[in-house]
């Protein structure tokens, strides 16, 4: 439990506290710090003449000034949440600067992960916003000499009906300034029918900058004087370098030097993985000179790692016994009984990020502290592993948040911006650590591979009297724990524990998986096996039962209830159960919304085509998919359209809401083809998008139309809440058009052609423990 | 020594003629719109126009661009914006954007050779670029909207 307090120069009047948030399995306390002028890192806010607490400042010309503390990687976040305190200021839009946070714990967390941001945030920043707009009311009233509650506000100004009188935010600030910062309860927010912004939405602010090549990321950021730095890492992770000859690359015009950075010390964490960087005057010198060390390795114990043999390991843990994580009825004395019983193996290879911008970073070490720039999801980690590879302490680490070329959760783990300020110190320069695509891909932390197996037995009409569900997964905890091997709460939850359906007896495992990869966050995380698990399960025994699949999906999800998950502890992405309980009736409002907008069962397809359904509650929010697929005599497969249903509560901004969903079913196709990656002998294969293929414009859904449930429940995810109920919808879909089932990940690996029989292919694939039994 | 004209400007290069333009955009002259994505011509981040012809910056070895009058991102909308950067922007097509520039480029060099392209067409054109956030769909509006309105 992190707990950030801060005593303020008007430490009374702190208080606002936004909603608890479970990120990442670590609990917040995300207070709002109210102005503290000794902050050693003053933003505009804090300078402007009227400055009510850290997010908002006015200043005399009329000036609007937002923090957006978190950071800014295509989710237009910091449009979206400066524009919630706008509406609450009643400020002009064009008259607001927004400008981007440093890491600075007088935030609270900053980690832009989770797709927490605006449910962590919403109440805080309509404060902060209301609190501004009370004053300026206040100074007005003293002004005229009337009661403030005559006056109100209107677009950047504040206003006196009885007597017509008005006056600008910019001509109050001064005596705003100068009156004491109201008590939260005092606080009135605007009515839902007077937001200008909130549910209305906005452009991006950089919408300009990132169209004309103007925006600046973490690859565009340059200081006088800086060096490049490539690294050639261990091959296998936890590999050491045990002699290196650098003589050819010094020969390499632009190289300076080369540089050896230590091994980590296990557990990984966010240390760098060690290696020997090769120090140029430019990036290219530094990548032709890395590529032309000559190093021997002691590669460690993960050398043996071998994916196709793992592979097979955790399917035979997933048919073991596991830990019950939550056990309703019996479904052991059920599946004893007579009747019919159906179980299937799921599988979900590990996944690679593969941002569009490679990681890249710039550090600066001098005089004892150091001054970073990164693209990075999460700059107060950066400060943190930073100040621990350098010996200083965190708050003489600066970190700049730059623009992001996407993060997916790759740019929440800091490790490569520890190595440009290990550099820094170590060549006295100003460092810039540039990242190749192959360093990308191959020194991920990996989305976890998974196995899955599912048991249900059934009654006479093919419903379920009982269920078993059985995932093994290399847990995200083993990065700060070498022993850690069970999956932990915060990523069991993750369509796992909370299976919705209304089945009297359930019961959830989890086996065990030994890392022998960095496993990490991706856009998603655990629900993307577990709903292609669970979601291809129930689609099966919809076809075993000769029931319209969507109707089947229905009936399981059953009536509309509140699931109490108490008993097994469920975080619920660290929201309250009273605040966000988790209901069934909108997974089941959304599963209709899909079934109706996408004329499920009503639309003429083409020959070789076919729909799929899926339903999935993730990070807060309820998504239905249908998705239609065409699959050509020789197994291509097309996406002509994707109709998504989604329940996210009170949406801000719904023009951009509905872009993340689009591209949600993007990559989600991505994982589906192609998202694959394999080790042989400890080393990652795959290097580039060749081998590591990302969806194309013609592979991706031609057409994906987003529905958003008009909804005033607080509001939930919208960044990642998408990709789960897709990919398995498209492979419901696949096995619509061409009775083919989807068992395991990627498509690539099943032959999808017409007249070959795709259990055959698994079976040559040496996976013949994929096929179902009954 | 290498004569070539980048947005215009008269420039000579004397480092390695195997060098790829991109690294002497970005990192010689600090025009840093155009990207580095992959390095090997997968994703087309880098895109940039020379002598009008949208082609891979980061396998575009300096020797080639010897004489050739180069384009990139900064300076292709003029003083103003191109067409297909307002259609861009209409259809708010950036998520992340950091493909966004060779994505522009690239349908700027689609719309001259194919000034009102199909969806095959588009296919064919844009398959080189690669965007991660998934804003295929708005790229394809917005090469419509911009081929409808350069009439």
């Amino acid at each position: 439990m992190t707990a950030i307090s801060n005593l303020s120069r008007r430490g009374f009047l702190k208080g606002i506290v936004g909603s608890g948030a479970l990120i990442l399995g670590a609990h917040y306390v995300p207070t709002l710090l109210w102005a503290d002028e000794s902050a050693p890192n003053r933003t505009q806010v804090d300078l402007a003449t009227l400055h009510p607490n850290i997010f908002v400042g006015v200043d005399t010309d009329g000036t609007v000034h937002i923090v957006a503390h978190r950071s800014e990687m295509g989710t237009v976040i910091r449009t979206s949440l400066p524009m919630v305190v706008a509406d609450e200021l009643d400020a002009d839009w064009k008259r607001v600067k927004v400008e981007q946070a440093i890491g600075d714990a007088r935030y609270g967390d900053q980690n832009t992960d989770g797709s927490h941001s605006i449910r962590s945030f919403y109440d805080t920043m309509r404060q902060a916003g209301a609190t501004a707009r009370f004053m300026l009311i206040q100074a007005a009233a003293q002004q005229w000499g009337v009661p403030a509650s005559e006056c109100k506000t209107d677009l950047h100004v504040v206003v006196h009906s009885a007597s017509g009188r008005q006056i600008g935010y910019g001509e109050l600030a001064t005596a705003a300034s100068k009156l004491p910062v109201p008590k939260k309860e005092e606080l009135q927010l605007k009515k839902k029918d007077a937001w200008r912004y909130i549910g209305k939405g906005m452009d991006s602010i950089d919408l300009t900058d990132l169209c004309t090549g103007k925006a600046l990321y973490g690859m565009d950021v340059r200081l006088d004087g800086m060096l490049y730095a490539s690294i050639e890492h261990p091959p296998v992770f936890g590999g050491k370098v045990k002699s290196y000859d650098d003589k050819a690359p010094l020969q390499v015009a632009g190289v300076q030097q080369t540089v050896p950075i230590d091994a980590f010390k296990p557990p990984c964490g966010f240390q760098p993985l060690g290696g020997i960087a090769v120090i140029a005057d430019n990036t290219w010198s530094a990548f032709q000179g890395r590529k032309k060390l000559n190093i021997a390795w002691e590669h460690g114990a993960n050398e043996t790692y071998d994916s196709g043999a793992y592979e097979k390991e955790l399917h035979e843990t997933a048919r073991q016994p596991g830990k019950a994580i939550r056990t309703e009825g019996d479904v052991d004395s059920e599946f004893a009984k007579a009747g019919p019983v159906f179980e299937g193996d799921y599988y979900v290879p590990l996944l690679a990020h593969a941002s569009m911008e490679p990681l890249v970073a710039l550090a600066d070490f001098k005089d004892g502290k150091a001054t970073v720039w990164a693209p990075t999801q999460n700059p107060q980690a950066v400060q943190a592993i930073v100040s621990q590879q350098l010996g200083i302490s965190k708050e003489d680490v600066i970190c700049h948040v730059t623009l992001l070329g996407g993060g997916f959760g790759r740019k929440s783990k800091p490790d490569y911006v520890a190595e440009a300020a290990v550099l820094s110190k170590k060549t006295g320069h100003p460092v810039k650590v540039v990242w190749t695509r192959e360093d990308d891909i191959k020194f991920d932390y990996y989305n976890a591979v998974a196995a899955m197996y599912l048991k249900a037995s059934l009654d006479a009409k093919g419903k379920p009297t009982a269920w078993l569900q059985r995932s093994v997964f290399p847990p995200i905890p083993s990065i700060f724990d070498v022993n850690a091997v069970y999956g932990d709460a915060s990523h069991l939850q993750q369509g796992w524990t909370d299976m919705p359906y209304n089945i009297p007896n359930i019961r959830v495992e989890n086996g065990p998986a030994k890392a022998h990869v960095r496993i990490g966050w991706l856009r998603s995380v655990a629900n993307i096996y577990h709903a292609f698990a669970v979601q291809t399960f129930t689609d099966e025994l919809a076809h075993r039962a000769g029931r319209d699949p969507a109707d089947y999906l229905l009936e399981l999800i059953g009536s509309p209830r509140t699931l109490n998950l108490k008993a097994t502890g469920y975080p619920n992405y660290g929201a309250s159960p009273d605040t966000y309980p988790w209901e069934t009736g909108r997974l089941r409002r959304v599963t209709e919304m899909a079934i109706e907008k996408s004329g499920w069962g009503k639309r003429k397809l083409r020959k070789g085509s076919g729909m799929g359904i899926a339903a999935h509650r993730s990070f807060l929010t309820y998504v239905a998919a249908v998705v239609e697929v065409e699959v050509s005599a020789d197994g291509d497969i097309t996406i002509p359209r994707v109709d998504m249903a989604v329940d996210a509560g009170l949406v801000v901004n719904p023009e951009i809401t509905r872009a993340q969903f689009e591209g949600a079913a993007v990559f989600g196709t991505s994982v589906a083809r192609s998202g694959e990656i394999t080790a042989k002998d400890g080393r990652i294969v795959q290097s580039n998008f060749y081998d590591y293929p990302v969806a194309r414009i013609n592979e991706a859904p031609y057409q994906t139309n987003v529905y958003l449930v008009e909804s005033d429940a607080p509001p939930a995810g919208v960044g990642e809440p998408g990709v789960p109920p897709f990919v398995p919808a498209l492979c419901n879909a696949i096995f619509a058009a061409t009775g083919k089932r989807i068992r395991q990940l990627p498509l690539s690996r099943t032959n999808l052609a017409r007249g070959v029989d795709s259990s055959r292919t698994q079976a040559a694939n040496g996976r013949p423990w994929l096929s179902l039994s009954e | 020594m290498i004569q070539l004209k980048i947005n215009g400007v008269a420039r000579s290069f004397s480092g390695s003629p195997d060098m790829p333009l991109l690294w002497y955009l970005r990192d010689e002259l600090g025009l840093t719109g155009t990207k580095f994505g992959c390095g090997v011509a997968l994703c087309g981040a880098c895109t940039v126009h020379r002598n009008g012809e949208a082609v891979r910056s980061c396998v575009t070895p300096m020797s080639s661009v010897a004489g050739a009058d180069v384009t990139t991102i900064e300076a292709v909308g003029g003083n103003g914006l191109h067409p297909v950067q307002a259609a861009w922007m209409k259809h708010n097509v950036p998520q992340c954007g950091y493909c966004q520039s060779g994505q522009i480029m690239q349908a700027i060099a689609l719309l001259r050779a194919t000034p009102k392209p199909t969806d095959e067409q588009i296919d064919d054109g844009m398959a080189g670029n690669i965007c991660r956030c998934g804003t295929y769909q708005r790229i394809r509006a917005a090469i419509k909207t911009a081929a409808k309105e350069s009439v």
